[in-house]
């Protein structure tokens, strides 16, 4: 016999169990129309995947997942997409959500699908993915993806898996009738989670105060090493903490996660649907949900598809909406009214309940809290209740974290104890929500500061380099001025410029279209010619990186270079046919055109020729010059010339020397080359 | 040495008074040089209250001057974004008396995002320079829009907008995501203090 370890407070409610215990699990059937709510799980809600008019079969995927806390979201039978907006939904807020809305056909006529019996030939990953993409999502009423769930950090070991078949509020049935009716599917469930979670133990929690369900448990277990745990009844043991503290002792610490003591917990219902999605292929499409409650003629359990109209399931049980005042979905603690009874039942749906007046009564008005402490003794987290409750009224958020709000499980049983009937878990849920709200606008804040900061850096750094700037203008214009002044004395620097370019235009003028035509001609040589040099350096820069652009810098080179040569065929053409018609004229006169055509006939000349030859070609003139030189001022000293004039020229002489000496040194590496 | 204490004790509580002043004071200044903050830490501590919306209505061109101001002894209550709380949490802070909004500098409203109008944003870059967290994205010529994520709501992209196609619009729309719940409204729920009274206005 396993020790059973116990945890702080707890209460005992009436159980209200056996009204829907009467008949089994009925199937609710095929509704005309299904409302599927896209966000069913905690986590971003599911994309549609489908249009309206699209016909869908049961069991194909309409909605995928849209990050990692996600699921997808499947067709419960097949149809026709009837429309794809905005539904009230089961939500305390009343608010619309984004649904889709499928017409049945009532032929529920399945997709292809196929399951793998044999799960251990599938590795962890496998079946994972197979749990995520069938949909499941917390079957116990939270809602948390299954999948993400079990994919734990690889260096965590989990000791324990945990079965949850608690099911500790009152009237709530779901799973005490599939733990009687499908054992053995739960079994082989639980089989496939502990394939993924390989922990060294696996227990299936259940109170004592279903016996029928511990029998089945026990019989299907038979023979494996799954220990069937039965515990004694009290509220909140359902919560998954506190079933994790009743059979193992471990408490999740604060703010953590059962895989932090080295457990997994999950629900039975949840383990049926594993098993489903792996072994058959079926995705979550259906679940049990519990009708119960006076406002039902028969109250009982039914296999219900999700998106299925609250107000038909109710129907089926024989509601009477006069008898039936708040219409509740999950259990009398933790439940929340639903805002109208055409709302659809979603995968957390594991209880309508629907009671009379006498049954659960309004709760009576709020009193002045009297320091009784019962709250304390109740709380099985605990926490301080009362302490937390002046806090929230008072909000004085700080302290109330500092009493660890957050950990509250919001089970309700401290307004069950509460003798002046405070709704403290009102108190605390909406602390919480303040709290979060608070942080988010504190990182918001704190998001906008920093961007102000380097806001306000960027516009002092752009500012100060302008100012750099003009201080580098105004310096550089006090030079010029200056410079103006002591070498032309006072004569005005704008006035120079403009005349400057006075001068410029009158000589454009004066020169005519002859001379225009011969500069651009010059220009486009000279223009070709530069690229031509900078393409060959890309050229062998390429080449000694072994780019494998090479070849097409290749032909680059090779289609510059014969532009080069069609540039300067065109300006020795031009200058050819000038000389021949204007040369002899214009030669007297103008002896800078003359100078200016010599100049580019040796340019034109020098092209052709290879840079060796070139370079010899340097040599020689220089060796020419040094020659003169030298003779030069062999005839100064002859002539006794001033001291000044033959230093000057002994200094030329020494400069075309090593002029020549580094013609020499190029030249003889262009040779090597 | 002892008997010349126990011969002299005035000198003796003199000269040890004087050690130990000596000693103190040489750990308290190099304790000072050591250990010096940089700035006023009151500064960002009021920084970090202040909503940093940067919207400047209490007159100061973003929220560390006015934080800078606050820390020089300027009132506490004219920063309307960050409303009554904001004014408490300062007037903590400080110590001192909590005082209501000053509504020459504006109200307290819901929190807000700026919205283009696209189709008739003309590109003319004048929003982009009025915006103080840099939260419009745009180019001369090119059409602006706002990234609503890191918009503070500061109004202050609106004003230079010369065809007014810039609107102020709640960041939050009523919608499932807001909603939470709210605190238990005691007046709403008709708090008697006997609960088997009927209440008053049934028995009227």
């Amino acid at each position: 016999m396993r020790k059973i370890y116990g945890f702080h407070g707890g209460i005992h409610p009436p159980e209200n169990k056996h009204q829907s215990l009467r008949s089994p699990i009925a199937d609710a059937g095929i509704p005309p129309e299904l409302v599927i709510p896209l966000s069913q799980h905690i986590g971003a809600p599911s994309r549609a995947v489908v249009a309206v008019g699209d016909r869908v079969l049961k069991g194909q995927m309409i909605a995928e997942p849209s990050g990692f806390v996600s699921v997808p979201v499947h067709a419960p039978t097949s149809g026709t997409i009837a429309a794809v907006e905005d539904r009230q939904i089961a939500h305390p807020s009343g608010h619309a959500a984004p649904c889709i809305v499928i017409a049945s056909d009532g032929r529920d006529q399945w997709i292809e699908h196929g399951g793998k019996a044999d799960y251990t030939s599938l590795d962890k990953a496998e079946l994972l993915e197979r749990i995520r993409n069938a949909g499941i999502a917390g079957m116990g009423g939270a809602g948390f993806p299954a999948a993400v769930k079990l994919s734990v950090k690889p260096d965590i070991k989990i000791e324990t898996l945990i079965i949850n078949g608690t099911e500790c509020e009152p009237y709530i049935t779901a799973d005490d009738v599939l733990m009687r009716e499908r054992a053995g599917e739960i079994i082989e469930g639980t089989n496939i989670l502990r394939h993924i979670v390989q922990p060294h133990e696996t227990l299936i929690g259940i109170e004592d105060n279903k016996p029928e369900a511990l029998a089945a448990m026990r019989a299907a277990a038979e023979g494996s090493d799954i220990d069937i745990v039965e515990f004694p009844t009290k509220y909140p043991s359902g919560g998954e903490k506190q079933l994790i503290e009743i059979l193992t002792g471990k408490q999740v610490p604060s703010g953590g996660l059962p895989a932090d003591v080295g457990v997994i917990c999950q629900n039975v219902g949840s383990a049926v649907a594993i098993r489903d999605a792996v072994v058959d292929g079926r995705p979550l499409i259906s679940r049990i949900t519990t009708v119960t409650g006076e406002g039902v003629a028969q109250p009982q359990n039914f296999e219900v598809l999700l998106g299925t109209s609250m107000h038909y399931l109710l129907d089926k049980a024989g509601y009477s909406a006069e008898k039936n005042r708040r219409l509740i979905m999950g259990g009398p603690m933790m439940g929340f009214t639903v805002p109208s009874p055409d709302v659809p039942i979603v995968k957390t749906t594991n209880c309508l309940l629907a009671p009379a007046e006498s049954e659960l009564p309004t709760p009576p008005p709020a009193q002045a809290c009297i320091r009784c402490g019962m709250c304390a003794e109740a709380c099985p987290v605990t926490l301080l209740p009362q302490q937390m409750f002046w806090f929230a009224q008072g909000k004085e958020f700080e302290k109330l974290e500092l009493h660890n709000l957050f950990d509250c499980i919001e089970c309700g049983a401290c307004s069950w104890v509460c003798p002046s009937n405070i709704p403290l878990v009102q108190y605390y849920r909406a602390s919480k929500a303040e709290i979060l709200q608070l942080r988010r606008d504190t990182e918001k804040s704190e998001h906008s500061r920093i961007r102000f900061e380097a806001r306000q850096e960027r516009l002092a750094k752009e500012e100060a380099e302008k100012e750099a700037k003009r201080a580098a203008r105004k310096k550089a214009a006090e030079e010029r001025a200056q410079q103006a002044a002591t070498a032309g004395g006072d004569e005005d620097p704008i006035q120079a410029a403009i005349e400057r370019a006075k001068a410029k235009k009158a000589a454009q003028q004066a020169g005519g279209g002859e001379v225009s035509e011969l500069e651009k001609l010059e220009k486009a040589v000279a223009t070709t010619r530069k690229r031509l040099e900078t393409a060959t350096g890309k050229l062998e820069t390429a080449k000694a990186e072994g780019s494998d652009l090479v070849e097409a810098l290749q032909t680059g080179v090779d289609k510059t270079k014969a532009k080069l040569e069609a540039a300067e065929k065109a300006l020795h053409d031009y200058q050819q046919a000038n000389s021949g018609e204007q040369a002899k004229p214009a030669a007297p006169t103008d002896a800078a055109q003359a100078a200016i055509e010599k100049a580019m006939a040796a340019r034109a000349a020098d092209a052709s020729l290879s840079p060796e030859d070139k370079a010899r070609g340097q040599l020689e003139k220089l060796r020419q010059r040094l020659e003169k030189s030298r003779t030069k001022l062999a005839e100064s000293r002859e002539n006794g010339d001033e001291e000044k004039i033959i230093e000057a020229l002994e200094a030329t002489v020494e400069r075309l020397s090593q002029k020549v000496a580094e013609a020499e040194k190029q030249l003889q590496e262009t040779e090597g080359a | 040495m002892t008997d010349l204490f126990a011969q002299y004790p005035l000198l003796t509580a003199l000269i040890a008074l004087v050690t130990l002043g000596a000693v103190f004071g040489a750990v308290l200044g190099f304790a000072a040089e050591r250990f010096k903050t940089e700035g006023n830490p009151i500064v960002d501590q009021i920084n970090a209250i202040l909503p940093q919306t940067q919207c400047g209505q209490c007159g100061h061109p973003g929220c560390r001057p006015y934080a800078e101001a606050i820390a020089n002894g300027e009132a506490i209550n004219k920063c309307p974004p960050g409303g009554e709380a904001g004014i408490q949490a300062l007037a903590d802070l400080l110590d001192v008396e909590a005082i209501p909004l000053d509504e020459e500098h504006g109200e307290e409203s819901v929190k807000k995002v700026a919205y283009i109008r696209e189709p008739e944003c003309i590109g003319c870059t004048k929003c982009l320079q009025a915006c103080p967290v840099d939260a419009i994205l745009g180019a001369a010529k090119q059409m602006h829009t706002i990234i609503t994520s890191e918009c503070t709501g500061c109004d202050l992209c609106v004003e230079p907008c010369p065809v007014d196609c810039i609107d102020m619009v709640p960041a939050e729309e009523e919608g499932l995501q807001s909603w939470h719940w709210e605190l238990p409204d005691p007046v709403a729920r008709k708090v008697e203090i006997i609960a088997t009274d009927a209440p008053r206005d049934e028995a009227a």
